[in-house]
């Protein structure tokens, strides 16, 4: 495939496919809660720009792109923002708790705090 | 040339998304993404998305990035000084490293493999647009076509809402979320002051236009969001408590008229949500109006968290 | 008239730009933080008004053009306010603790 036969729309769900593929690491492979929930943001958004490039390819009738997909990932950045809303403040309840920010078990001779 | 500008564009999110996955410092990761979320809104505008770009530049860049860096701060005061570099696992690493790249390789052959000519519902979402009294197709789409969607989604933020609130302490219950800084400096002050009346201002042109061109419920909602955060931050009016009788009407009205027009729908035109013809434009705006109400409230409570002040006596 | 705009448009759009460049060439070059601060708000302000004023004979409206204005007005307000955030910051920082 050469480079002058590579649509914009392509173009974008590629790199929405590598987003997806960078958010996924994040979450898999970094130790920390937080890391991990700005991975899951990149995973999503990647996965939108996928539906994006679905879209731009349905542009028909006058219209830049297909609807439907749009609305539907409209739909999905809030809904995607509550979830991280929740995550967000179950972290920071385990924090006050635990003292901990990550779900690996403690490194040896660290003790967890107890106050509050 | 608009190739060139695209490809630079996937080049920097690429880029900025490694950096997330690669800095060491949490802080370093969020304005990162914030800066991501960003060029991700021009890059929907380069898709022809215009609605999801203002979506995506109000909420992903900005009030999630908000949201993280609070976080962050939260973190980093309770965590002192024992901050020592955490690193994974090397044999997990790549193990990570080799699955999502399996991920993203059969996402990208999917891609590649797209049918063409592409599906889209593109003409009969504009075939049946005159009967809505609408002119922008994904507000026909969001409001009328899927409607049942749009319900269901706002009663999923309530449901976030809902479990952020459940992880109230017990003595806390039913108080306020502090947001104020200690000593908010003065040029925050000052915007707070200033910038609310044009955001109201473009939140309410945003919900009107929505009907017609670019723009709608969720873009208003979370502008609207952004300023009533920026007052709380500067602690110009203290964020609500969480068991006040007005703030739950507030934020269970708009979900709550929408069933009830839904339900409406069943007497006089046939059908959940389905709307009677002559009153369809109508019922939407007054949908949109009370959304926007509910949408804004329940973002800025979702940033907001769960309530860390005792309820006044 | 309307070659003159364009060219008007060409000639501002393209000052604009490199007033944007030389702003970037100050973030990533200049030592400290200060002197970072003023590259970036030089590009914010006048590398935007130029584009700004470069686009608005381009404009077919009034409504447009506002809109246009607008928009350069509220940039100004944020990135004058996040310059002053930072400033003070870096302020408190070094005298406070």
């Amino acid at each position: 495939m050469t480079l002058a036969a590579l649509d914009s729309a392509t173009l974008f769900g590629l790199c929405g496919a590598a987003l997806a593929g960078i958010g996924l690491f994040v979450v898999i492979a970094h130790p920390g809660l937080l890391r991990r929930l700005v991975g899951f943001n990149i995973l999503g958004a990647g996965i939108f720009m996928v539906f994006g490039a679905v879209a731009r390819r349905g542009a028909a009738a006058g219209l830049p792109g297909d609807p439907v997909p749009q609305a539907m990932v409209i739909t999905g950045i809030v809904v995607a923002f509550s979830a991280s809303a929740l995550a967000v403040a179950l972290l920071r309840r385990l924090f006050d708790l635990t003292g901990r920010d990550s779900l690996e078990p403690p490194a040896a001779g660290k003790t967890p705090r107890a106050e509050s | 040339m608009n190739l060139l500008l695209d490809l630079a564009l996937v080049a920097w999110l690429v880029v900025l998304a490694l950096h997330v996955a690669r800095t060491g410092d949490d802080r370093n990761a969020i304005v990162a993404f914030i800066a991501f979320g960003l060029l991700l809104g021009l890059a929907w505008t380069r898709l022809g998305a215009i609605d999801v770009a203002l979506t995506e530049a109000a909420i992903g860049g900005g009030i999630t990035g908000l949201l993280l860096l609070r976080a962050e701060a939260h973190l980093r005061r309770g965590r002192q000084a024992d901050g020592a570099p955490r690193q994974g696992g090397g044999a997990k690493t790549i193990v990570a490293a080799l699955a999502s790249a399996v991920v993203a390789l059969g996402l990208g052959l999917a891609v590649l493999a797209f049918p063409s000519p592409a599906p889209t519902l593109a003409q009969p979402a504009l075939a049946a647009i005159d009967a809505t009294g609408l002119g922008n197709p994904v507000t026909a789409v969001l409001l009328a076509y899927r409607a049942l969607d749009t319900l269901l989604e706002k009663v999923v933020v309530l449901l976030a809402l809902l479990g952020v609130w459940a992880l109230t302490p017990d003595n806390l219950w039913g108080g306020a979320p502090e947001l104020k800084e200690a000593n908010p400096p003065q040029p925050l002050l000052y915007l707070a002051r200033t910038l609310p009346p044009f955001g109201v201002l473009i939140a309410v042109y945003m919900v009107w236009v929505g009907a017609d061109a670019p723009g709608g419920t969720f873009q208003a909602g979370s502008i609207l969001a952004a300023m009533w955060l920026l007052v709380m931050l500067a602690g110009l009016s203290p964020a609500p408590e969480t068991r006040s009788r007005l703030l739950r009407l507030l934020l269970v009205g708009g979900p709550a008229l929408f069933f009830a027009i839904g339900f409406l729908g069943f007497a006089v035109a046939g059908g959940f949500l389905a709307y009677p013809k002559p009153l369809a434009k109508a019922l939407i705006v007054g949908i949109e109006a009370a959304l926007t109400v509910a949408i804004a409230l329940a973002l800025g409570l979702l940033v907001a968290g769960p309530s860390n002040k005792a309820p006044a006596r | 008239m309307s070659a003159l705009a364009d060219l008007f448009t060409l000639v501002m759009v393209a000052g604009g730009a490199l007033l944007f460049l030389a702003g970037t060439l100050g973030l990533l070059r200049f030592p400290d933080t200060l002197s970072r601060l003023h590259a970036l708000s030089k590009a914010d302000n006048l590398g935007l008004g130029l584009i700004v004023l470069g686009l608005l004979p381009q404009v077919g409206s009034i409504a447009g053009g506002l809109k246009l204005v607008c928009v350069w007005l509220l940039a100004q307000l944020s990135a004058a306010t996040a310059s002053q955030l930072i400033a003070g910051a870096l302020h408190r920082r070094k005298s406070g603790r």
